[in-house]
């Protein structure tokens, strides 16, 4: 697809934790549990006037979100402060100071004085009802000549147990912001992008590491398209090809309007109960409903059915709408005969509700209310065919195509959060401020004055286990050893099910050391390693698997001990053995194994008496 | 200069170098705040400050009537300054306490299936801010509000002083129907405030078959029920959490389940129509609470002469050192009426026990039997506005007027 013809515009918002000592507006630690660690639990309700839930009509908006009860988890790690029953503490600074590093890592300006707000967000996974969020620099720069609009500081949100049950345990981790202009054309662009913000994060050292630590969102549109903002992109290799899928949905949407229009396609206001219509139906879904209505889209024929992303037609986008209403879905006479609708079904509502070849229905099955907003809802989106794509939320599924979330937010549902206190950001800690090292640059240090390879150096820089490196480095182990070591066996003997996740960077280091002061072979570092994670301590394992004296040296070593001492051996025969073998040891030990050495003198004394 | 602009307006600043324009909201410790298109507030030089535009007359919203149901019960809403209705303002970030019926039946629109009502206010301060004369203004408003026909009366209060305001109003006010205080623990505008179930519960409780002051707040942290407390034996026992009002020396009178807002009444609950309707307003307001503490100089007792009452929170079963004793008689004498109560606040005061209680009861302090040091306070000012016989004080600060004092204590913690 030519991008630049169609006029794909894109940014993106990074999200990803910090990796605090507390949390950003508590004391709490930043530490994520397992739900089953939970000490308590309670329930709410969210109470949001209609006007913030945007475009679901009031009588839904009443049924279906004034009244919804939340459940949270808490643990021995959560504080009233996440329980939204005590005021928050003041900004957390390590995380204000980790986001000032950044904004001097992409040129920003920092605020002068940063407030925090309140932004609205009434799906339960904020307790409060919102979420606390402070703007911190303005106006960077991407290598690429792409502009990092903002950095902001704010409050991470509860994670989502299942339904309406959440876990207090992510609430309040710190989490930065990084939002760049609509300054990038081209799928690859976006993805390149993201991966360069991804390392100038990993780059402080202070962040989270690992899946759902760092979510990405994306900005779309092409030239007559609209704005859709993609929500929680994970992966960082799907990153372009959910932007692809986006500029198809949106060509797509395009020419179903075009077509529509030429059709001059409309859609039919009334919707009709026609439950006595499937009063004997081998439908399931239907079957079970109380009421089923169904409404004509004059037109639309053959187009609802039409995909326009990989395994989404406009009929899902239908759906999408409807789901609002907490229904499961519609059916369109596209998909049917099937689910169980016979053919003679299909036919019968066509006469009934007076539907043309040319035209499409929609059915809504379910409660009489839900039912009722689910028509109405449909009939929306349907309408909205007609204007192209609308502006919408909307979250990836696998694979990288998208389902509508929710209408796009405006600025409006913002304001200050009057419990935490504006903090000033004086020139004196600005300049005190200090950018580290990008991993890029890193790695071409690591390259050039520590001679690994390109491809290691980039594994070095981006592994959690850098600062085991450096530290290694620092001992004075050789860079490729140290880095093979840490990258390679640890990995490979994870694979074999060693626990390597029992080793500590102080065991690694011990072991690493032996190989350099020549006490181990660097052959026996798998084994050694094993052994450790085992259990066994470190020098007793080097010990055991030293290949540091050979058979011949130790051979050598236990001659020249029996030969020194031949009266004391020729007098208590085998009983010399237990005295004889402290002296080997105190050559031998860490380099041999105990029981080797004891068969050695063993040997040498028999022949010897 | 900053000071000449006014909320709303455009303005254009400076972020270090960084142009923005934005909506001017105030100034603040020397800042410039303003809002930028993206929602969020930054504070700038006010030096760098430069006027776009003017601000634009805000539409003015038509105002928005909410029908009432006319087979409903009516009840009266008095605010005196706790918020349990509040609009947010996203252009500039404004948060206002609502306090007509209109707009608090629009913020918490689940009142209108409960009753129709008249909403009055009374005053507009933060709760620290509360006075005696304000307690009687209360009381007479209420009267008011009862004796022109209402089924019941809200009051919205801020917490922080909502017990005592209660009490004071228990004393002065014979009441055939309910008077129920309710407040918010959490600001009215997050979408999470307890403002819309203790609303609603009170409320229910206004609408039932109770005829005394209570108080009406959530009962755990979960939005499962609100407990019904009698005004007397409440108290804010946490600063922040939700369920902060809890009954002493007796369990609350009922409780009001949420959503259902079905109300549930204990035997000791006083029943509508038990009281005949009476204001009795006078209150004495030289009166003091002073909380005694190891170590407390007598002198701190003597800046109350002149005072015509004083509660002591004294330690355990109800002393103050040996010292502070003839302090205490000294007040006495000088006509003063002294009741002791207890830090505790469970359990009931007993002076005969200890050396200095037998001390203090000789200098002619009054126990104060099992009442909370507010509800002793502010029943101490009721007793003094409407009595001046020494015995006659002691007889009603030492009987039950508003179930203030029980004669067993069949309640543990
Ligand atoms: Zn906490």
């Amino acid at each position: 697809m030519d991008y630049k013809a169609l006029g794909l515009k894109a940014g993106i918002e990074i999200h990803q934790q910090l990796d605090t000592e507390e949390k950003l507006f508590c004391r709490c630690p930043t530490t994520l549990r397992k739900t089953g660690e939970h000490a308590g639990e309670f329930f709410r309700y969210l109470h949001a006037t209609v006007s913030e839930m945007g475009e679901i009509d009031r009588a839904a908006a009443e049924e279906m979100m004034d009244r919804r009860q939340f459940h949270y988890l808490t643990y021995d790690t959560t504080c009233l402060v996440e329980n939204d029953e005590e005021p928050p503490a003041p900004m957390n600074r390590e995380a204000l100071e980790i986001a000032l590093a950044l904004a001097k890592i992409f040129a920003m300006h920092p605020v002068e004085q940063v407030h925090t707000m309140r932004k609205l967000v009434i799906d339960g996974s904020n307790t409060s009802g919102f979420q606390r969020t402070a703007l911190v620099a303005m106006g960077g720069i991407l290598p690429n000549g792409g502009v990092v609009e903002t950095i902001c500081l704010e409050e991470e949100a509860a994670q989502r147990v299942e339904g309406s049950t959440f876990s207090l345990d992510r609430l309040g981790i710190p989490l930065v912001e990084i939002t760049t202009s609509p300054c990038m054309f081209t799928p690859e662009d976006v993805q390149q992008t993201a991966e360069y913000i991804g390392m100038v994060l990993r780059s402080t050292g202070k962040v989270k590491r690992g899946l759902g630590t760092i979510r990405q969102d994306i900005n779309v549109s092409i030239a007559a398209g609209a704005r859709v903002e993609i929500k929680g992109v994970q992966e960082l290799d799907l990153i372009a090809e959910v932007v692809r899928r986006e500029a198809q949905r949106q060509t797509t949407l395009l020419a179903i309007r075009d077509e529509l229009r030429a059709r001059r396609a409309s859609v039919g206001e009334e919707v009709r109960d026609v439950t006595p219509l499937f009063a004997g139906t081998e439908s399931s879904i239907l079957k079970k409903a109380k009421v089923i209505r169904a409404f004509v889209l004059h037109g639309f024929a053959g187009l609802v059915g039409r995909e326009i992303q990989p395994g989404r037609r406009l009929g899902s986008e239908i759906s999408d709408y409807v789901k609002k209403c907490g229904l499961g879905g519609i059916f369109h006479s596209d998909e049917l005969p099937a689910y169980g609708v016979t053919a003679e079904e299909v036919a019968r509502l066509r006469e009934h509700l007076g539907a043309a070849d040319e035209d499409a229905i929609v059915i809504v099955s379910g409660s009489k209310e839900k039912t009722a907003c689910g028509a109405r809802q449909a009939q929306h989106r349907a309408r909205r065919a007609l204007e192209g794509v609308p502006e919408e939320t909307r979250k990836m599924l696998e694979e990288g195509s998208t389902s509508y979330m929710r209408p796009l937010p405006g600025a409006a549902r913002m304001y200050p959060e009057t419990d935490v206190f504006p903090v000033a950001i004086p020139d004196g800690l600005w300049e005190e401020i200090r950018a580290p090292e990008l991993l890029c640059d890193l790695a071409r240090r690591f390259e050039n004055d520590l001679g690994l390879d390109a491809a290691l150096a980039r594994q070095v820089v981006s592994s959690e286990s850098l600062p085991l490196f450096r530290a290694a480095v620092d001992a004075g182990i050789r860079p490729n050893l140290a880095a093979r070591t840490i990258l390679g066996t640890l990995k490979e003997l994870g694979r074999d099910g060693v626990a390597v996740s029992r080793l500590a960077p102080a065991e690694i280091l011990a072991v690493l050391r032996a190989v350099e002061d020549g006490t181990v072979a660097k052959e026996a570092i798998p084994e050694i390693l094993s052994a450790v994670a085992a259990g066994t301590a470190v020098a007793e394992a080097v010990g055991a698997h030293a290949g540091g004296m050979s058979d011949g040296d130790l051979a050598t070593l236990v001659q020249a001990i029996v030969a020194d001492r031949i009266d004391f051996v020729r007098e208590k025969g085998m009983r010399a053995l237990g005295p004889l073998m402290g002296l080997v040891m105190a050559e031998a030990r860490g380099k041999v194994d105990g029981r080797k050495v004891s068969e050695a003198l063993r040997q040498e004394i028999s022949r010897v008496i | 200069m900053s000071d000449t602009f006014t909320t709303g307006d455009i303005v254009a600043a400076s972020c270090r170098g960084q142009p923005v324009e934005g909506i001017y909201i105030t100034d603040r410790d020397g800042m410039a705040v303003v809002k930028l298109g993206s929602g969020y507030n930054i504070g700038v030089d006010p030096a760098t400050c430069t006027l776009v535009a003017k601000s634009g007359e805000t539409a003015v919203q038509p105002p928005l009537t909410v029908e009432q149901d006319e087979s409903l019960p009516e009840l009266a809403i008095i605010s005196t300054g706790g918020t349990i209705a509040s609009k947010i303002d996203y252009r500039t970030g404004a948060v206002t306490s609502q306090f007509t019926a209109d707009d608090i039946l629009r913020a918490i629109p689940g009142l209108s299936s409960i009753g129709r009502y008249r909403a009055g206010v009374l005053a507009t301060i933060l709760s620290e801010n509360m006075t005696p004369s304000i307690w009687q203004d209360l009381a007479r408003a209420i009267h008011a509000a009862i004796r022109d026909g209402a089924a019941g009366v809200l009051v919205t209060h801020g917490t922080d002083t909502m017990a005592y305001s209660a009490s004071a109003v228990s004393y002065m006010l014979d009441t055939p129907v309910p008077v129920v205080f309710v407040g918010s623990q959490r600001s009215a505008d997050r979408p999470s405030s307890d403002n819309v179930m203790n609303g609603m519960c009170a409320a229910a409780a206004a609408g039932a078959d109770l005829g005394e002051i209570a108080v009406t707040m959530h009962a755990t942290t979960n939005d499962d029920f609100c407990a019904v407390h009698r005004a007397t034996r409440v108290r804010k026992m946490h600063t922040s959490r939700r369920d902060a009002f809890q009954s002493h020396g007796m369990a609350p009178i009922g409780r009001v389940d949420f959503p259902s807002l079905a109300v549930h009444l204990t035997d000791d609950a006083v029943r509508r129509g038990a009281c005949t309707l009476a204001l009795h307003d006078r209150l004495e307001e030289r009166c003091g609470l002073l909380y005694f503490y190891p170590g407390m100089a007598p002198e701190i007792l003597r800046a109350y002469e002149g005072y015509r009452g004083l509660v002591i929170a004294g330690t355990g079963l109800g002393h103050v050192s040996t010292g502070c004793i003839r302090a205490v008689r000294d007040l006495i004498d000088a006509g003063a009426a002294v009741v002791m109560t207890s830090q505790c606040l469970h359990g009931r005061v007993c002076d005969r026990v200890y050396d200095t209680g037998r001390d203090l009861l000789s200098a002619g302090v009054i126990e104060g039997e099992d009442m909370l040091p507010e509800a002793a306070l502010t029943k101490l000012m009721w007793v003094l506005g409407n009595e001046s016989d020494p015995e006659r004080v002691q007889r009603l600060m030492t009987a039950d007027l508003k179930g203030e004092i029980r004669r067993r204590s069949d309640h543990g913690l």
